[in-house]
């Protein structure tokens, strides 16, 4: 089954963390990632650009509008998220886990709904 | 013929109250969806009172009854098939299921599955509470809603949405493994407590306890200790007897509150006391103890002393110094301030008490004050000891709570016809 781990955390520790502090986390993220791959969990995985690159787009009577930042602003930011293939809940809670920014920041878990 | 055919129903009642549990358990994992489960063992339980009168009473009713659960299950899918060719595969799926797996082994594995699915960590705690009581005791949704003081829409929409959970997110049908069962034990013992305390000590309406929920409580307390003897298994099920065998002398007639102090010990069971003891022994003889089986010491503590003042404080306090580093929280750091005052006096335990609410931690907490305005009363410090009791009856929800808040505060204003008022200035 496949869940999709989205990481949330506060970007603004990102921007104000010491170089060595941000290379040592980049450098869980790769094991992390080096890590799901061998043991078949990783199907893909991405880092976003922070919220104030981001745009909300909707649509309404026809006409397009788009807004400067994120859908809602909340204290932590999504940040990047995995697309993995775990065995049940339990399994994918487990992977989740050991994403890095678990320690500071939170891990949304969400199946992905099949459609047969 | 009439009358043992009555015998026969009779008998089948005695095992869905003793048996239904553990037969759906095990149709949980082989049907593996909760409703459908159900719907095998209401279909097992009809085929029995349609055939036992007539065939006899099979050898093995259990096996039985989870053999013909899954064959119901089975045409169920089969006649759905016809709209939904996903059924199809499931009965194929199940119609495979080797046959040896359906029951015996594995029987009380499959019991602590469906605790453990039940109180799975990704449920909501109130979620956990209703699942477990609905799935694992059998209590009715209306039962359960009693008990809660809610609606049975409300606890029925709770079950339903779990089960949604349980299935979309695919939640396991399985025991944790040895490295996720000391969190996932705790997450279970923390809903058999919330049970029993919900049972203990009614969080608001009418009545102080809800005995109903306490012995569900401590039945499940039991199941878990036969399934699962971890120490603190033990200790929560020590916990809930010593509390539990205060049953009798805790109110009067009438509902009112008896404190400890002025209850009638004889009125204690003492057998709950000596199995409580034994518990307790066994959980700190696997020398890895834990917040709950702490607690069941100082329920210990005071369960053994023959008369109120025969109370070993001293002992008291150590225990809750080594409760308060393993599970430091304001309630037990409330409680141990009370326990001081009673073996250094009221005026060491009032000044642990004032630093804690100095804190701010239990502000809203009817019991700080009403232990305060206590300490107050002792030291003859009536107008404070006033203050306080007006403070807690601005908190407390729990009426039979209230009218005892009442009475104090009514006796403190009467002055000299108290005879429990303490030194007076």
């Amino acid at each position: 089954m496949r869940y999709l781990c989205l990481i949330y955390d506060e970007e603004k520790k990102w921007a104000t963390m010491p170089k060595t502090e941000a290379d040592a986390m980049m450098g869980e993220y790769f094991a992390f990632t080096e890590g799901v791959k061998k043991s078949g969990h990783y199907i893909g995985g991405e880092a976003l650009q922070p919220t104030p690159s981001a745009t909300t787009v909707r649509v309404r009577n026809g006409k397009i509008s788009s807004t400067d930042g994120p859908f809602a602003e909340t204290k932590e930011q999504l940040g990047g998220y995995y697309l993995i293939n775990a065995r049940d809940l339990n399994d994918a809670i487990q992977v989740a886990a050991k994403i890095p920014s678990a320690k500071f920041g939170s891990i949304e878990v969400r199946p992905i709904m099949e459609f047969n | 013929m009439q009358e043992s055919a009555a015998r026969v129903r009779a008998e089948i009642e005695a095992l869905y109250r003793s048996e239904s549990r553990r037969v759906l358990a095990t149709l949980i994992r082989l049907v593996g969806d909760f409703d459908r489960a159900e719907e095998a063992l209401h279909d097992a339980f009809a085929a029995a009172l349609d055939r036992w009168p007539i065939e006899g009473v099979p050898d093995h009713p259990r096996a039985w009854l989870v053999s013909t659960g899954r064959f119901k299950a089975i045409d169920r899918l089969r006649r759905n098939a016809r709209f939904d060719p996903l059924q199809g595969d499931e009965a194929d799926r199940l119609e495979a299921t080797p046959a040896a797996v359906e029951f015996d082994a594995g029987v009380e594995d499959d019991r602590l599955r469906l605790i453990f699915t039940c109180c799975h960590p990704a449920l909501t705690a109130d979620a956990r509470i209703a699942l477990t009581l609905r799935e694992v005791c059998g209590l009715a949704t209306e039962e359960i809603a009693r008990a809660f003081l809610t609606s049975p829409p409300t606890i029925a929409q709770r079950i339903v949405r779990a089960k949604a959970k349980i299935r979309d997110a695919r939640i396991p049908y399985q025991v944790p493994t040895r490295a996720e069962l000391p969190d996932r034990l705790e997450v279970v013992l923390h809903v058999i407590y919330l049970v029993f305390n919900e049972g203990y000590s009614a969080s608001a309406g009418e009545s102080l306890t809800r005995h109903d929920l306490c012995d569900e409580a401590i039945r499940l307390g039991r199941l878990l200790v036969e399934l699962l003897p971890e120490s603190e298994a033990l200790g929560l099920l020590a916990l809930m007897l010593f509390h539990d065998s205060r049953r009798a002398a805790r109110a009067t007639a009438d509902g009112e509150i008896i404190l400890l102090d002025d209850q009638d010990r004889s009125l204690w069971h003492r057998a709950q006391i000596r199995e409580g003891g034994a518990l307790i022994e066994r959980a700190l003889s696997s020398r890895r103890v834990g917040p709950f089986t702490l607690q069941a010491a100082i329920a210990a503590a005071h369960a053994t002393a023959e008369r109120a003042r025969d109370t070993d404080w001293r002992q008291i306090v150590g225990l809750y110094d080594v409760l308060l580093r393993l599970d430091p929280s304001p309630v037990v750091e409330l409680n141990r301030a009370a326990a001081i005052a009673m073996a250094d006096g009221a005026e060491a335990g009032l000044a642990e008490l004032d630093a804690i609410l100095a804190r701010g931690d239990l502000a809203d907490y009817h019991l700080a004050y009403s232990a305060r305005a206590e300490l107050c009363r002792r030291l003859g410090r009536r107008d404070e000891a006033r203050e306080a009791y007006t403070r807690a009856l601005a908190l407390v929800k729990q009426e039979p709570e209230r009218r005892f808040l009442q009475r104090r505060l009514a006796e403190l204003s009467n002055g000299p016809g108290d005879p429990d008022a303490g030194p007076r200035t």
